[in-house]
């Protein structure tokens, strides 16, 4: 399934493509999607990680991502088979610091007495904010990095991807910056807090939310939409995750649910279909499709609370298998049909 | 070949008395709240007197339980069954009204005033990573004091926060204690002290370093903040050292939550090494959330073929459609089983308990009754 190269797409105008979501929904999974999404035919994008957990190392069976973008794959391909590529960042705030140190002030022997001083510990781990705030500034400049740049090295995107912390912690985490300005009223700190506090309001990021249909995902996820707006940042799409499989329509659905199913017809279906048929296996077809027309019931409801956010929805199956490359591929096709990327 | 880990037996874990603290902690959206709140009615309605300390609960399940306002005060839970002479307190964690309370208690009305007007202590105490942590430890170890004082619980269930890591919270203490120690607090101490004793070289490189990078003024607001908080800094160091000590007690058993996912399952084998390691006690793994079991034992392969032959003939088939299900079912079973024997494959001591996912959310008393019996009653629980 492949969507055409002219199609019009969601976020036509967003940059950095920031992914939250409650614990369990597949928020990783879900970026490393629209990653592959994103990277269409001459695109290059870059997924982000900040929670050191080496989940798209894992995710894309590589090694271990050191703090450095490394090429780690092909986008999905169009229809013409072609695709962009999918550069990857593990950021962790130790190495941002010393980077961002020695980028901007040319510590040298200071930059060592720091260390020595237990400083880059201090303000990494226990210092407020500045851990979230090195990590939010890292994506910032791979974001804003001029493109065409005359530093060939240095790859330049079209999109950034980060894979952020959880729904519960995600205006924290991009506002933090504006904590800082607020405790630092001058000074260069705040002048580079200010600055990206600046990009993460704008319309060239967008924060999409992963939830699965159930009721404390969606509830938090419509907290989460409340709060991202009332902290001023741009609420971007909802991308429902471990959507159970539709394989029964309405109406086989209401069928179940009624206890209205025959079972002398399915009795032949299966004897037509050579499977070695009793009356216990078609009861147990009966019961098991009994159990999922409850849940998906319970979806439906969740289903409609999602509609009511009014915002552009997605839905991803849940993979039976488990996430390994071609289903993410798989899973970023299905963005693109749906227009996300 | 199967492994089969040995069973965690919930209801000795809590008849227990000499059981006085149960952690509950895993990684986030595996179900820690409902386990920790669970298991502490669980073991009120069999005599125990339970405290459950809640980070984070869903609004109607904290609605049921009477805790929807964050008072930091445990408030009675109503309609939980005291025919075993038992009683269940819950409250839910307010950081910043905890913080605030450990230095109104450490320092004199003024200092205390002076400490929380700062800026930086003001963003420290609410919005920034971390101060959870330290605070669901501190008040675990206020609720404990005052359990051995006046006998009013015996069981204390803590839910642990949604950290970045399931490890910060376990590091929560332990780092605070190492920073109040640290050299940078001494540098940032040195101008308060007066005589530059530290005037080394390396000093003022840092000291300049700091000014350059984050102005002035806040330096000087951070420095007012140590200074004021030095005479805190004992009281602090000591009541985290107790904590620690306090999770590595014979009293304390630690339990793990999961579910059956690959990352999850991760972070729970993570967990255990590290209680291992630190010498925590272990009381065992709790699986959220395992799919049902299949209800025939038709293949997935078998199911898939009968379906798509169904298929050719008519696309819309009522019997392909049930045929594709439980294809779907038994490879979603399987594929947690897999995942679970892997577990119980590297960490073959760990005492387990699985739990059944249920179809709806748990917002009541009967429903977490109904999670604590599948908890205890592990006979018919695929294994």
């Amino acid at each position: 399934m492949t969507a055409p190269a002219d199609r019009p797409v969601d976020w036509p105008k967003v940059r950095l493509h920031v992914v939250t979501g409650k614990g369990g929904t597949g928020k990783s999974t879900v970026a490393a999607a629209l990653a592959l999404a994103l990277a269409g035919s001459g695109r290059n994008v870059l997924l982000c990680e900040v929670e050191g957990r080496q989940g798209i190392a894992r995710m894309f069976d590589v090694d271990p991502l050191p703090y450095e973008e490394r090429r780690i794959t092909k986008g999905a391909p169009d229809e013409d088979g072609r695709a962009g590529q999918v550069h990857a960042l593990h950021i962790d705030a130790e190495s941002a610091l010393l980077e961002y140190l020695s980028m901007y002030y040319k510590l040298g022997r200071a930059g060592k007495a720091l260390d020595r001083f237990g400083v880059i510990d201090f303000a990494t781990t226990i210092a407020p904010g500045v851990r979230d705030v090195l990590l939010t500034g890292k994506v910032y400049e791979a974001v804003q990095r001029p493109r065409g740049n005359r530093n060939r090295e240095q790859v330049t995107y079209d999109a950034v991807v980060l894979d952020a912390p959880p729904t519960g912690r995600i205006c924290q985490f991009l506002g933090v910056n504006s904590e800082l300005a607020g405790l630092a009223k001058v000074g260069p700190i705040k002048s580079q807090a200010d600055k990206v506090m600046e990009l993460l309001r704008s319309p060239r990021t967008a924060v999409h939310l992963v939830t699965i249909l159930e009721e404390m995902p969606v509830q938090e996820t419509s907290d989460g939409i409340a709060e991202l707006r009332a902290a001023g940042l741009p609420v971007g799409g909802i991308v429902v995750n471990l959507v159970r499989p539709q394989a029964l329509s309405t109406g086989a659905l209401a069928q179940v649910r009624n206890d209205a199913v025959d079972p002398t017809a399915i009795t032949s279906d299966l004897a037509r279909a050579r499977v070695d048929v009793d009356a216990a296996l078609v009861e147990s077809l009966v019961a098991e499709a009994r159990d999922h027309a409850v849940r998906r019931h319970l979806e439906d409801e969740q289903r409609a609370l999602v509609a009511a956010e009014g915002l552009p929805t997605y839905e991803l199956p849940r993979i039976a298998g488990g996430i390994d490359h071609g289903a993410l591929v798989e899973l970023a096709q299905l963005l693109r049909t749906q227009g996300m990327a | 070949m199967k492994v089969t880990p040995p069973v965690l037996d919930i209801d000795a874990l809590l008849d227990d008395r000499t059981t006085e603290i149960i952690v509950c902690c895993g990684s986030g959206g595996v179900g820690k709240t409902t386990t920790s709140a669970a298991l502490a009615l669980r073991a009120a309605e069999r005599g125990r007197k339970v405290v459950v300390l809640t980070i984070d609960p869903a609004r109607r399940l904290a609605q049921s339980m009477g805790i929807e306002q964050l008072d930091n005060t445990p408030r009675p839970v109503p309609g939980v069954g005291a025919g075993a002479g038992g009683s269940l307190d819950a409250m839910m964690l307010d950081m910043k009204r905890t913080f605030d309370e450990v230095v109104e208690s450490q320092a004199s009305p003024e200092k205390a005033r002076q400490i929380l007007e700062n800026p930086f202590y003001v963003a420290l105490s609410s919005s920034f990573a971390g101060t959870q942590e330290y605070m669901a430890m501190e008040k675990l170890g206020q609720l404990h004091r005052q359990a051995l004082d006046d006998g009013s619980h015996d069981l204390i269930v803590v839910d642990t926060p949604p950290s970045r890591s399931a490890l910060d919270f376990l590091d929560a203490p332990e780092r605070l204690s190492s920073f109040l120690d640290g050299r940078f607090i001494r540098l940032l101490l040195a101008p308060a002290r007066g005589p530059a004793r530290l005037m080394t070289a390396g000093f003022s490189v840092v000291t300049n370093a700091l000014t350059k990078i984050l102005g002035a003024q806040v330096l000087r607001d951070m420095q007012t903040f140590v200074a004021a908080f030095d005479t805190l800094f004992g009281g602090f160091r000591q009541r985290a050292d107790q904590t620690f000590a306090l999770l590595q007690a014979d009293g304390t058993a630690f339990v793990v939550v999961a579910a059956p996912e690959p990352d999850a399952l991760r972070e729970a084998a993570y967990f255990v090494d590290r209680l291992t390691d630190d010498e925590m006690p272990l009381a065992g793994l709790v699986v959220n959330r395992v799919s049902p079991a299949a209800r025939t034992d038709l293949s997935a392969e078998a199911a898939i073929t009968a379906a798509d032959r169904l298929r050719s003939g008519d696309s819309s088939s009522l019997t392909a459609g049930l045929l594709q299900l439980h294809a779907d079912r038994v490879r979603i079973v399987e594929r947690e089983q897999h995942l679970c024997e892997r577990f119980a494959a590297s960490h073959p001591q760990v005492p387990t308990a699985f739990v059944p996912a249920l179809a709806e959310d748990v917002h009541d008393l009967d429903g977490l009754r109904t999670i604590g019996e599948g908890l205890a009653d592990q006979d018919g629980v695929r294994r």
